[in-house]
């Protein structure tokens, strides 16, 4: 096959070369991230106390008191696409006035707060998602129930460089479909207490730690900081978000089935910029 | 194709073995040369001056005037100095072109000193198949050399995004003295889709490739002898990595299949491979991985249920597999959960 040079276009971009910077906080990734062996914070930085002052004052926490659950991988495979799955009980539904999400280490620990509204129901509630992580660092999960009082669950997850992880991997086509968005039901029955759906935004999320691949400078953060979710007129939960959660922010989360069960998501990123969604049973 | 601003190479290629000693050097399949000699001969760094006198690169003649030289199976770690990835080198009548650097400086000088043992053709160009750092962190030790750096059209951006993160991370693992004088090159040349280039009585054809193993995937064909340097959209031994698209590698294995090629030389692998026999395992364990996911996604199972059980099947096939294999299916799941 001999080839021939109908379509050469190259382009010059001079001998660039980017000297060794000095120790950051180590990235992760050696090719495509084997488990990230050096990458430790010092574990004697106890970041939790201050976070705590800032978001809760001088409030008590309960621990592990059996109002919520919270699944993370004890080792992450991929440090910018963590998954999370936060549960609180059918028996503590009623009581559950917001969750939020913490990553102690990240330069902006909380990823997100879920406050709940009428249509969370009174099913188990479920929220997944999926965070970046920076560093080693616990995974802090806090339910505030309607009493006013906190409850908190503690997960240690191994994984490091999540925030300045090169955004997509393929950036080009990522940013063309910027928010699309997907929004897929996943109840399998006509269950009478609980529905579960997921909602899916193709966003950068940048995290204002990542490199821009033309100039070589911090692209700004940028990232989707408002969710509301609502089946019908009702609220099933409002979120605001940080720049934590992955790239194309994905949520699964469980609600009161309902109306016609049709479901209502809006969200808005940093820029300001609105994108919707809605899922209407079929029939309806 | 000449270029204007060739830099004369006068003190690098002064090697004064003929084309005869080469030959039997590389028949007798083991020469090598120590790199202590070569760091102080091309006064690459001076840090390098310190570093260990044993990295070597020893080469296979594949086919005539192309050589590969064969990584380890491996993650950086001190005892493989990163050696990690196949790296090669074609030597025209006029010139000569490195396809991949290998994973330091000091590999890439290795592979310099090697050259340099077979002919005093200059190097007059480096071409790399994708960013991944065992691939181009061996850039370093040809930078005094005024050659062209070679790659896809979207390697420099990768690279530029990467940079701090693969300097960092890889200097740790392998240690700082094997890290020595190592840096990011970035491409001089950026290919968009098609390039040629001339060696002097063989052509060098380099095609940019749409979105696989990476979002800047080149493969390199000597047109004289029939062989396609791959890069890593082939894997032997070594479980495919996946860093791009799934569904775009699967896509330009089904489009390279049929193009005839005597021999690959695969990223991580043999020296070479038939085609397209070399092709079967890396596509049957992405089908493998594409359909586990797809069959997830659409039960309405999580990524991370996901992550735990799809594509056990192909552990006993590959190396690597706990290192590399749950985060293939983190990356398809976000991937193909938008089908
Ligand atoms: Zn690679």
């Amino acid at each position: 096959m001999r080839t021939k040079n109908t379509r050469v276009r190259t382009r010059l971009l001079g001998v660039l070369t980017i000297v060794c910077a000095a120790a950051m906080a180590m990235g992760s990734l050696a090719i495509v991230t084997p488990s990230p062996s050096v990458a430790q914070a010092p574990l004697d930085d106890d970041v939790w106390p201050g976070i705590r002052k800032e978001l809760y004052a001088a409030r008590p926490i309960a621990e592990d008191d059996g109002t919520l659950t919270l699944e993370a991988p004890v080792r992450a495979d991929d440090a910018a696409v963590v998954p999370i799955t936060m549960r609180v009980p059918a028996s503590m539904a009623a009581q559950a006035k917001a969750l939020t999400l913490v990553i102690e280490k990240n330069p902006m620990p909380v990823a997100a707060t879920f406050t709940y509204g009428p249509a969370a129901g009174n099913g188990e509630r479920m929220i997944s998602t999926r965070v970046r992580i920076d560093m080693y660092s616990n995974v802090r999960a806090i339910l505030e129930t309607t009493d006013g009082k906190l409850h908190m669950v503690t997960k240690f997850v191994k994984a490091a460089g999540g925030c300045s992880a090169p955004a997509l991997k393929d950036q080009e086509q990522a940013l063309a479909e910027l928010g699309k968005m997907k929004l897929r039901l996943h109840s399998q029955d006509q269950s009478p207490i609980v529905q579960e759906a997921q909602v899916m935004i193709r966003h950068p999320n940048y995290s204002g730690m990542q490199m821009n691949q033309l100039t070589g400078l911090y692209i700004p953060a940028k990232y989707v900081e408002a969710m509301e979710v609502k089946r019908g007129d009702e609220v099933v939960f409002t979120m605001s978000g940080g720049i934590s959660l992955s790239e194309n922010p994905n949520i699964r989360f469980t609600y009161a089935p309902g109306g016609d069960n049709e479901i209502v998501v809006t969200a808005k990123d940093t820029d300001g910029s609105v994108f919707t969604a809605r899922h209407t049973p079929k029939g309806s | 194709m000449k270029h204007a601003n060739s830099i004369e190479q006068s003190d690098c290629y002064s090697s004064s073995i003929t084309r005869q000693t080469f030959l039997r050097l590389v028949l007798n399949g083991t020469a090598t040369l120590s790199f202590a000699a070569a760091g102080l001969r091309f006064g690459i760094a001076e840090a390098m001056a310190q570093a260990p006198a044993t990295v070597e690169a020893n080469v296979i003649e594949v086919a005539h005037g192309v050589f590969v030289h064969q990584g380890r199976h491996g993650v950086y770690a001190p005892d493989n100095g990163g050696d990690i990835c196949n790296t090669g080198f074609i030597i025209g009548d006029d010139a000569v072109a490195v396809v991949d650097t290998g994973g330091t400086a000091l590999l890439g000088a290795a592979l310099k000193a090697r050259i340099s043992t077979l002919t005093d053709r200059p190097v007059r160009y480096v071409i790399n198949t994708h960013m991944h750092p065992d691939h181009v962190l061996g850039n370093a030790a040809f930078k005094a050399d005024g050659c062209q750096f070679v790659g896809h059209e979207k390697l420099a951006p990768a690279l530029l995004a990467r940079a701090e993160r693969y300097l960092a991370y890889n200097k740790a693992a392998v240690g700082e003295k094997a890290f020595a004088g190592t840096e990011i090159v970035l491409p001089t040349v950026g290919v968009a889709d098609h390039h040629e280039i001339d060696l002097g009585g063989r052509t060098l054809a380099l095609l940019a490739r749409a979105t696989a193993h990476t979002d800047n995937d080149l493969t390199v064909r000597d047109e004289k002898t029939g062989t396609l340097f791959t890069g890593d959209l082939i894997f032997s031994g070594h479980v495919p990595t996946l860093d791009g698209s799934i569904r775009g590698w699967l896509k330009l294995l089904a489009e390279l299949e049929p193009a005839a090629a005597e021999r690959i030389v695969p990223g991580h692998g043999p020296a070479a491979m038939n085609w397209p026999a070399a092709s079967a395992p890396v596509k049957r364990y992405l089908e493998v991985v594409a359909a586990g996911v797809r069959a997830a996604i659409a039960s309405g199972r999580t990524m991370r249920d996901a992550i735990e059980t799809v594509g056990e099947s192909e552990r006993a096939n590959w190396q690597l597999f706990d290192e590399f294999h749950r985060r293939n299916v983190s990356a398809a799941f976000a991937e193909l959960e938008w089908e």
